[in-house]
């Protein structure tokens, strides 16, 4: 028997791709632009958010005939609050700056519109393992987007990638710097994230013409 | 056989195929092409979008051969401002010399070549992809883009910034006529906010100078609005500020050509008069404002923004890149307002913002590029107001009628 069923592959797979939270549905989109400036910080946002959406969906598709809908966004709420501030303690006790580089944005996971999305969309109606799986997919089409932004603005804004200075350095005048090269500034700024995932959301959809709506 | 008809036959060649459109821009590029509309209306006209372009660039030529001088002769006289020698600008006797010329054709020639060969490289990429013809569109931005940035910008970062100006500003949008945002401005914020060390400061708009910063032979050459956001006087007099013997972006110096220009297209219609009238009422309303506030004595002589605040308003007006974002810029009829109210207050708020960014960023007082930019956002929701302004004024016409 296969680990995951065809039916279940696509629960994870999709996201990545076709059904891409940010570049289909465009959700999430304040924390891509914020927090992409370097990829390091785009890749524990990833892993923040894959941790929050897995869990929380297991969570909430448990509880979810046990919930009153009448009262349901408040326990969703709760149940996400409750996981970022774990991954805001875990992340201050054992990585303080990046905490820091983060800031506030570790804790507006809670108002990640793909979070609430996911739990309203598929949670509430289906068991815990398929909501998990689909959490995973879910959090990781949004980390996939947000590790491409941060690698392009890093790399581009800052000559770096994780920290290390790919690119030769910059006050040295090694490396590519040494025959005239220089960062190029605007990369930093969001506005050029707000670019940078149009160019994807461009690409993505002229491979693909199934995506491009009628009119 | 002629050229015309040598053309007209490679164009045959290719026809249908994947490179068509790129042959069919160098057919058309200089004659009219042997075919006719085939359906819809058909309007006999000259001024189609090629004449459109070719006028603009005609009232740009004068511009960029006093851009070509000034470089050179900017140098120089830096150059022997470092040795503290201070120039007296005379037309024939140091401006339009052959040194100056020499050393002019080399900084900014390259700008020239560089910009249209990357952007027409971009459009014809495009073209072929998209199976288009080549649109005349980037004629016009490829002149105006060396005009606008420093003698001194890396090629290689012009080159980034035309791709980045045509892709984004124009192609994504669906070509020449389609774009929001004026191409050539796209281009030149690019510039600013990616490289700011190679846009601003005093080090940028004298050819060399970023060469040989720290030497004993160190040269600057500050911008007036540089020299007034700090407070400081220049040595330049009207004629110089009027004429162009001043340091700044290679093509903006020359107030006078410019008003030539700008008189060229408006007298052969291509320039809307609206806009440019009412950007420099704008612009002279903004002025008058801030000279008003340092009269009433609001604002105290140390202040950051004294300085700009006590530029007589006309002067605004003849110093920095204003008077070439007002004609050339601001006038561009695809990122403009279209309703001729509309124009009114496009223009007016583009002088408007113009000063009043100049005035309040004293770190980089130059803000025509800015306010045009934001202006060409709000270009549509203008002309929608006029409309329903209209509308709402004819509906009520037919009430009273019916009534």
């Amino acid at each position: 028997m296969a680990l995951l069923s065809k039916k279940d592959t696509g629960l994870l797979l999709d996201p990545l791709a076709d059904n891409n939270p940010i570049t289909i549905q465009v959700l999430g989109i304040c924390s891509a632009l914020a927090i992409t400036a370097q990829l390091k910080a785009s890749i524990v946002m990833a892993l923040s958010v894959v941790f929050v959406l897995a869990v929380g969906n297991v969570v909430i598709s448990l509880m979810r005939n046990i919930i009153p809908s009448k009262i349901r966004i408040i326990v969703q709420l709760v149940v996400v609050a409750a996981l970022v501030i774990i991954v805001d303690q875990v992340l201050k006790a054992f990585a303080y700056e990046l905490s820091k580089t983060l800031s506030v944005f570790v804790g507006l996971i809670i108002t990640n519109c793909i979070i609430m999305g996911r739990f309203e969309a598929f949670a509430l109606g289906n068991g815990p393992y398929r909501s998990f799986l689909d959490g995973i997919g879910n959090a990781a089409g949004y980390g996939l987007i947000l590790i491409i932004v941060g690698f392009f603005r890093e790399l581009l804004g800052s000559g770096t990638l994780l920290g290390f200075k790919v690119l030769g350095d910059p006050i040295a005048k090694t490396g590519l710097y040494a025959i005239g090269y220089e960062n190029n500034g605007f990369m930093l700024l969001s506005p050029m994230a707000l670019i940078v995932v149009g160019i994807i959301i461009w690409i993505q959809r002229s491979r693909n013409s199934a995506l491009i709506e009628e009119n | 056989m002629g050229l015309k008809e040598k053309l007209h036959g490679i164009k045959e060649d290719f026809k249908g195929k994947k490179m068509a459109p790129a042959f069919n821009a160098l057919h058309t590029f200089l004659y009219t092409p042997n075919e006719t509309t085939h359906n819809g209306s058909h309007i006999r006209a000259v001024d189609d979008l090629k004449r459109t372009m070719n006028t603009v660039i005609m009232a740009l030529i004068p511009v960029l051969i006093w851009g070509i001088f000034n470089a050179g002769y900017q140098h120089y006289a830096a150059v022997d401002a470092a040795n503290g020698i201070i120039r007296e600008a005379s037309l024939f006797g140091n401006f339009f010399t052959w040194d100056n010329f020499a050393m002019g054709a080399i900084t900014v020639l390259p700008l020239v070549i560089v910009s249209y060969l990357v952007g027409l490289g971009v459009e014809f990429i495009f073209a072929v992809i998209k199976g288009h013809e080549v649109e005349e569109g980037y004629l016009v931005t490829g002149m105006l883009v060396p005009l606008i940035v420093p003698v001194d910008i890396p090629l290689w970062m012009l080159a980034v910034a035309v791709v980045f100006g045509v892709v984004i500003g124009k192609e994504v949008f669906g070509g020449t006529g389609m774009n929001i945002l004026n191409p050539a401005l796209t281009i030149r914020a690019f510039l600013f906010f990616a490289y700011p060390t190679w846009m601003s400061g005093d080090k940028v708009w004298v050819h060399g100078a970023k060469d040989v910063v720290g030497t004993p032979d160190a040269i600057s050459g500050e911008t007036i609005l540089g020299a007034y956001a700090q407070n400081s006087s220049v040595v330049y007099d009207f004629a110089d500020k009027f004429f162009g013997f001043i340091p700044g972006s290679v093509g903006e110096t020359s107030t006078f050509l410019i008003i030539l220009g700008g008189l060229f297209l408006m007298f052969t219609k291509i320039a809307s008069w609206r806009i440019i009238f009412s950007a420099i009422v704008g612009a002279a309303v903004m002025g008058l404002i801030f000279n008003g506030v340092v009269y009433q004595g609001w604002i105290a002589e140390g202040s950051k923004f004294y300085g700009l605040m006590n530029t007589p308003f006309w002067e605004h007006l003849i110093i920095g890149g204003i008077a070439f974002g007002i004609v050339y810029m601001a006038t561009d009829p695809v990122s403009g307002a279209q309703t001729n109210t509309g124009k009114y207050w496009y223009g007016f708020l583009i002088g408007f913002f113009s000063i009043m960014i100049r005035v309040f960023n004293p770190a980089y007082p130059e803000g025509v590029f800015l306010a045009i930019l934001l202006m060409n956002v709000f270009a549509p929701t203008i002309d929608h107001y006029v409309v329903q302004a209209n509308v709402k004024k004819r509906m009520k016409r037919l009430k009273l009628k019916t009534a």
